[in-house]
């Protein structure tokens, strides 16, 4: 399997870490413990397509954001490049 | 004469044939050696082991989920509890996703106290389930190897140990040289990458037929009057106020007061279906099978670090598993990776076996939980229960999950032995904590 590296390009999953679905941090000051755990723990887990955060381990060592679909690893390029901060 | 009646239609089978009223008076279906004489020599054909029924358009207990949780599951309600009006809907064929896919390995070596208990329970039903189910399910008790490369793994073990003795399990940490006198072909020199230091031998562990469990258990429950559904997929479930009042299915719509979702690899999506979220990622996780060779190997060896178990079946072949995949899917190919990484491992662990060669291999999905532990019980929507999340260790706990499900179902609490699992200690942080032995560990 090739991850479209938004700096590298397609290199083998293999240099690769998955961090998984792309998940959006609540603000630590003022949420509540429910709402903390639902982050760490709840996950959509979907059978289809789903936004992922991947990391370049073996290469640039970037964190970016890929789509894949679950159901067949058919990967391709975030709409907006992938180039996300943290 | 027929070929299929050797003795035509005079001596011996006829002499059979007050033999074989007696039998019929104690049902056709009962498995025996005179049975098998009796139907040997009549040529009498077996009757199927569960019939095929209509999909009724209500039922008190829907399962979704034909596998060996399912099926034990309908049958412990039937026959512990006297609740025989359950369907068990499947959407493809009985065993046909992880109970099917699995290695068969059976142990109840855990690392918490509330993992040891609930596994060992597993291990004495199955003990004794092929005279339960009235079906060979060819459970052989061979001991389980579990290696240690380093003196960290060491340390743990002692620890698993030593919970595992508190609990009355039989675990004990073994060196090097024990290691090698229970299984010659393994390399203990410490020329290699991974040196083997000892292991955690658990001798009730063993490996069991996966498929002849998922068959007893469907036979029996069919006997006890639960409806089986194969190709049944359920495409929704409603809900109104909060509560279950029925499942859409590919044949039809269903009114049901009760689910339960006893689904792998799937149980996220089926869990949508009702608008329950589960803190559960599915991987794949990938086994394989060797040609058959002669038996050498008595003992299932498994090695944390080297991500790999082995065992040999009663045909001879030997049976690889792995950890799961590096990243989330739904999709079981296999992959090189997979084939490369396990024969280097193996390779390491037992040399001689160079020669041999590879059948085929297959994948399984598995639910992840974050503590390694399953999610059973009820949640949030009444009537709809899970017994989910099993990762990697699903198949054998498959009895003793029946078990409590179906107190669960038939007292409407869950038994103090599954406790511990509910939904709710995600929201509450009390979390099980058993990756140290339930990851790889098989």
């Amino acid at each position: 399997m090739l991850v479209p590296c938004p700096w590298c390009g397609l290199r083998d999953a293999a240099e690769f870490r998955c961090l998984g679905e792309s998940v959006t941090r609540p603000d630590p000051v003022g949420v509540s413990t429910q709402q903390w755990r639902a982050y760490l723990y709840l996950r959509d887990n979907v059978a289809g397509w789903v936004t992922e955060r991947w990391y370049h381990r073996m290469g640039c060592r970037q964190y970016f954001l890929v789509e894949r679909d679950t159901r067949s690893n058919e990967i391709r390029s975030h709409p907006a490049d992938g180039r996300q901060p943290r | 004469m027929t070929a299929s009646r050797p003795w035509g239609n005079s001596g011996p089978r006829a002499a059979l044939a007050g033999v074989r009223q007696s039998f019929a008076r104690r049902g056709p279906d009962r498995y025996s050696a005179l049975a098998l004489l009796r139907h040997g020599l009549t040529g009498q054909t077996w009757s199927p082991a569960w019939r095929t029924r209509d999909l009724r358009r209500s039922y008190p207990v829907v399962i979704v989920g034909g596998g060996v949780h399912g099926l034990a599951t309908a049958y412990y309600l039937a026959r512990n509890h006297g609740i025989t009006d359950v369907a068990v809907l499947d959407k493809g064929y009985l065993g046909g996703g992880g109970s099917g896919r699995n290695t068969a390995i059976l142990r109840s070596n855990y690392l918490t106290p509330e993992g040891v208990r609930f596994y060992d329970r597993s291990l004495d039903l199955y003990a004794g389930l092929a005279a339960d189910l009235n079906y060979n399910v060819m459970f052989s008790r061979r001991g389980h190897l579990t290696l240690a490369h380093s003196d960290a793994s060491l340390r743990t073990m002692r620890w698993r140990a030593e919970v595992n003795k508190l609990s009355g399990v039989d675990s004990e940490v073994v060196g090097a040289d024990d290691v090698k006198r229970l299984v010659p072909h393994l390399d203990i020199s410490d020329q290699t990458r991974h040196p083997i230091l000892g292991a955690l031998y658990h001798p009730p562990g063993g490996i069991v037929r996966h498929d002849a469990v998922v068959w007893g258990y469907a036979r029996a429950a069919d006997r006890l009057g639960v409806h089986l559904h194969q190709d049944t997929e359920v495409t929704g479930i409603e809900v109104s106020a909060g509560r279950v009042t029925g499942v859409r299915t590919t044949r039809g719509d269903v009114a049901t007061p009760l689910v339960i979702n006893a689904t792998a690899g799937w149980s996220s999506v089926v869990a949508s279906m009702a608008g329950v979220r589960l803190p559960v990622q599915t991987f794949p996780l990938q086994a394989a099978v060797t040609e058959p060779v002669k038996p050498f190997l008595r003992t299932v060896v498994v090695s944390g670090t080297l991500h790999v178990y082995v065992s040999q079946t009663a045909r001879g072949e030997l049976v690889f598993g792995a950890s799961v995949d590096p990243f989330a899917s739904y999709s079981t190919r296999g992959s090189l990776d997979f084939v490369e990484g396990l024969a280097g491992h193996v390779l390491q662990l037992m040399p001689s076996l160079a020669k041999l060669r590879v059948l085929r291999q297959w994948a399984g999905l598995c639910d992840m939980t974050p503590d390694f532990a399953p999610i059973m019980g009820h949640t949030e929507v009444e009537g709809f229960l899970v017994d989910v999340g099993w990762g990697t260790y699903g198949f054998k706990a498959g009895p003793v999950a029946g078990e409590a499900m179906a107190a669960c179902v038939a007292t409407g609490q869950p038994p103090d032995l599954i406790a511990p699992f509910g939904l709710e200690r995600f929201a509450q942080g009390h979390l099980v904590a058993e990756k140290g032995a339930a990851a790889v560990g098989h």
